[in-house]
């Protein structure tokens, strides 16, 4: 072992013959100042215990998959830096607020389940044939909503999240994100579709604007925001006359 | 063990699989179609795609030019009329992502806007940012929800094809949530499963990068061609591989040596940093050899320099760039030159198939990276994987629902027993077997290394020669390996497993394939064979499996329309 290691608390936890979740300690070798986190994990895996579960692949900040509460936080563990917990120990528990399936490994089909229900996609009254180009958009219509886009569904921000913790009927950050995401779309004609989605009693009125989902978006993604918005959305919709209510 | 059964099965929930969904559908919407990935849709490995997507889409350019840029990229191994119709859908299919909500960058006019990319000889690469692969899979992805046609089968590891009388029925697909076993039966089957850089240990591919569809084909019976031709990007990151898009040399970035020089101009004067990627990687290895790299902790490397750009353009057309300095180097890229170094990227190889996805296997298709349809020859250039993926992916969709429409119904009769030994072979082999001294990790990094060291930038037929003995070597090791999980619950040491087996695989092929092809073309370059070789290798290499770890090595021709092979430089 190398003179410099470092110690990963990890959560353990099988169905098939755990009641409960426990904490197992490793202790993994720290040789370089560029480690991250799932670089000890992976340490873990490959060389003392291949039973550790966890999801990741890209390493690189984009596909989402490899958020976990880290020292209580939630992180993206690919680009958590092992030299900002050493010496102490680095505790690496499954995201807050989710079921756990195994280990380091949430069940988030609640949120497959709440993307599909804002209907994530491009609603038109009528379609622009193909053969009609593309539809016209500045990039300053594009900024409207850029943001918003950038969810990569890591789940942090309901990892964070103290509505969703106690009530996961809640709609939550990510999905009234997305939803934004078209709503601002300059081609999307949706609006109308979503709504009662978005204002139906556990979608966006449950929010109590904590704004934790905003600070800890690897993204710069602002969930706050579109909650705060899309509030005013719903509410502008009883009070502007009637020919503006899409 | 349940049954599922469908029109047209997808394997994998990439661009090409999602967009391979939707054509089904949208062909035939009495079609029924099932999906399996191994991750969810939004994990797969289009998600780090950055710089762009090419198609001939302005007033300025043609299919003519596009064609060409690309079969002179190939280095000719391209077949000509995949290549000329790929140009001509190329448009459409970007036309159908922005109808779709890509966030495609602008031009002032609110048009689609296109930047320069590397081998192309104008600027015809459409993009979103730096995030293009990301953006399009989510809008794909999230289009595909408003199909009811669309079964999933997220997080779900096929194992094996279902092959009956030479016809693909299926698969058999491990729940990795519930470790249970299925087939999932279908009239048609779609392969879009990916690359497999992480045979490599220097990559800019993910951790489910692992060769799985080109394994399951090549078992199956099918051919893998040209698997020799792999290639290696010239701006990765050192020590993680993260890729650096060509886009920063695309909007003006500078590839510096230690001495400060282009040095490009002794490689591809007339390009320079737009040169095409098997070129640009040869001339950082040879400057490493010859001692004009920098040298850090994580070995040599090369200056990407981007600070004479300015600011407002880094932030307009390379965010993500300026991100990844900051959060994985530590560095503004605005202020600092990016290190990089020549990285394992993507597989020109794969499943041999033709414009339609077909598969000489009845019933069996493929299309994306884990296909070769003869597009990307001996060398792809940047920003022809992305249409790929949809114009060949959707060619596949349609095609497979097609035959999907005629095809006689799947009998659960030998399905049964192929599934119960399947599951059985999977069982034996892994979850309870006793004994065994050897762990998975050291055996597959093991792998990457000679990999790296055998099949890299520059072979020989020493090394390629080491590299067949060591994989062989491997392999023995791996029928005594132990696996520590004995759950079936999120068992993610069995897919790792599975996996490495995958990989062990396809490893072999590439170094026995590389040998083969005594020559150098395209981002295969032998040292000991250092010009191309038109008379003897104007070819495609089809491998074939067999009971050993040496492919059957069959050769067929180009096919050659327009561009008469020339001598390529730029």
């Amino acid at each position: 072992m190398p003179d410099k290691t470092i110690t990963v608390r990890a959560t353990r936890f099988d169905p098939e013959r755990d009641r409960e979740p426990r904490m197992q300690s490793y202790e993994v070798p720290f040789t370089d100042e560029s480690m991250v986190v799932l670089d000890a994990l992976n340490h873990v895996k490959s060389h003392i215990d291949g039973s550790l579960s966890y999801r990741w692949s890209c390493r690189m900040g984009i596909c989402g998959s490899c958020g976990m509460m880290v020292n209580g936080t939630p992180k993206l563990t690919c680009n958590a830096f092992l030299r900002d917990y050493w010496p102490r120990p680095v505790v690496v528990q499954p995201l807050n607020n989710f079921p756990i399936i195994r280990d380091l490994v949430i069940d988030m089909d609640d949120f497959m389940h709440k993307l599909k229900s804002i209907k994530p996609w491009i609603i038109r009254k009528q379609e622009l044939p193909l053969g009609a180009g593309e539809h016209r958009q500045s990039n300053e219509q594009i900024d409207d909503f850029r943001q918003f886009s950038e969810c990569i569904n890591c789940m942090l921000c309901y990892a964070a999240c103290p509505v969703y913790g106690l009530n996961n009927e809640f709609l939550g950050p990510a999905a009234t994100a997305l939803a934004r995401r078209y709503n601002l779309d300059s081609r999307d004609q949706g609006l109308k579709e979503r709504l009662p989605v978005l204002g139906e009693a556990e979608g966006i009125w449950e929010c109590s604007f904590v704004g934790e989902c905003s600070v800890v978006c690897p993204k710069g993604v602002d969930p706050a925001k579109a909650i705060q918005q899309t509030k005013l959305d719903t509410t502008m919709r009883f009070v502007l006359p009637y020919g503006n209510r899409e | 063990m349940d049954f599922e059964s469908y029109d047209v099965l997808v394997v994998g929930g990439g661009l090409a699989g999602i967009r391979a969904a939707i054509a089904a559908v949208e062909a035939n919407p009495r079609v029924r179609v099932g999906m399996v990935s191994k991750v969810y849709p939004m994990r797969s490995h289009t998600v780090s795609a950055e710089g762009g997507a090419a198609a001939a889409l302005g007033p300025g350019d043609s299919f003519e030019t596009h064609a060409f840029d690309t079969i002179k990229g190939s280095d000719y191994l391209a077949d000509q009329e995949v290549v000329e119709a790929f140009v001509r859908e190329a448009p459409v299919e970007i036309i159908q992502m922005e109808h779709w909500g890509c966030p495609w960058s602008r031009n002032p006019d609110g048009t689609i806007a296109v930047r320069p990319f590397g081998g192309m000889t104008t600027w015809r690469t459409c993009f979103a940012a730096d995030k293009t692969g990301f953006h399009m899979l989510h809008a794909v992805f999230q289009t595909s929800l408003k199909y009811p046609q669309i079964t999933r089968h997220d997080e779900a590891f096929v194992t094996k094809l279902l092959v009956e009388d030479s016809r693909c029925v299926g698969v058999v697909a491990l729940d990795i949530r519930s470790g249970r076993f299925d087939a999932i039966t279908a009239k048609s089957v779609i392969l879009a499963t990916g690359g497999l850089g992480r045979v490599y240990a220097f990559t800019t591919n993910g951790n489910i990068c692992t060769g799985d569809g080109m394994a399951l084909a090549y078992r199956a019976g099918a051919g893998l061609k040209d698997m020799e031709m792999v290639q290696f990007h010239p701006t990765g990151l050192p020590f993680t591989g993260i890729l650096i898009t060509e886009a920063v040399r695309g909007e003006g970035g500078y590839l510096l040596n230690k001495d400060g020089e282009r040095f490009l101009k002794r490689y591809v004067p007339n390009k320079m940093e737009l040169g095409p990627r098997d070129i640009i990687s040869r001339a950082m290895t040879t400057e490493f050899e010859e001692g004009r790299g920098f040298e850090g902790p994580h070995g040599k490397y090369m200056h990407l320099d981007v600070r004479h750009l300015g600011e407002k353009v880094i932030d307009r057309k390379l965010p993500f760039m300026r991100e990844l300095g900051r959060e994985f180097l530590g560095i503004d890229i605005v202020t600092d030159p990016i290190p990089v170094r020549p990285v394992q990227h993507y597989m020109m190889g794969g499943v041999d198939a033709n414009i339609s996805g077909e598969t000489p296997i009845l019933g069996l298709y493929a299309a994306g990276e884990c296909a070769n349809v003869g597009l990307n020859g001996g060398n792809r250039l940047g920003s022809n994987s992305l249409p790929e993926c949809l114009v060949f992916g959707a060619a596949a969709g349609r095609a497979a629902a097609h035959y999907a429409s005629s095809a006689r119904p799947v009998t659960a009769n030998p399905v049964d027993a192929m599934l119960w030994d399947e599951a059985r072979r999977v069982e034996a082999e892994y979850l309870e077997k006793k004994g065994g001294d050897e762990r998975i990790g050291p055996i597959r990094e093991e792998m990457q290394r000679e990999m790296d060291a055998g099949a890299g930038v520059f072979r020989t037929k020493e090394g390629l020669s080491r590299l067949v003995r060591n994989l062989g070597g491997l392999r023995e090791r791996f029928e005594k390996v132990r696996i520590d999980d004995s759950s079936r619950t999120f068992n993610t040491e069995i897919i790792a497993a599975l996996e490495l087996d995958f990989m062990l695989e396809v490893a072999s092929v590439i170094a026995f394939t590389a040998l083969a092809r005594e020559e150098s073309r395209g981002a295969h370059a032998r040292r000991d064979f250092p010009e191309r070789d038109d008379e003897h290798f104007l070819k495609h290499t089809l491998a074939f499996h067999t009971n050993t770890l040496a492919p059957r090595l069959e050769y067929s021709d180009v096919h050659i329309t327009t561009f008469k092979p020339q001598a390529r430089s730029y």
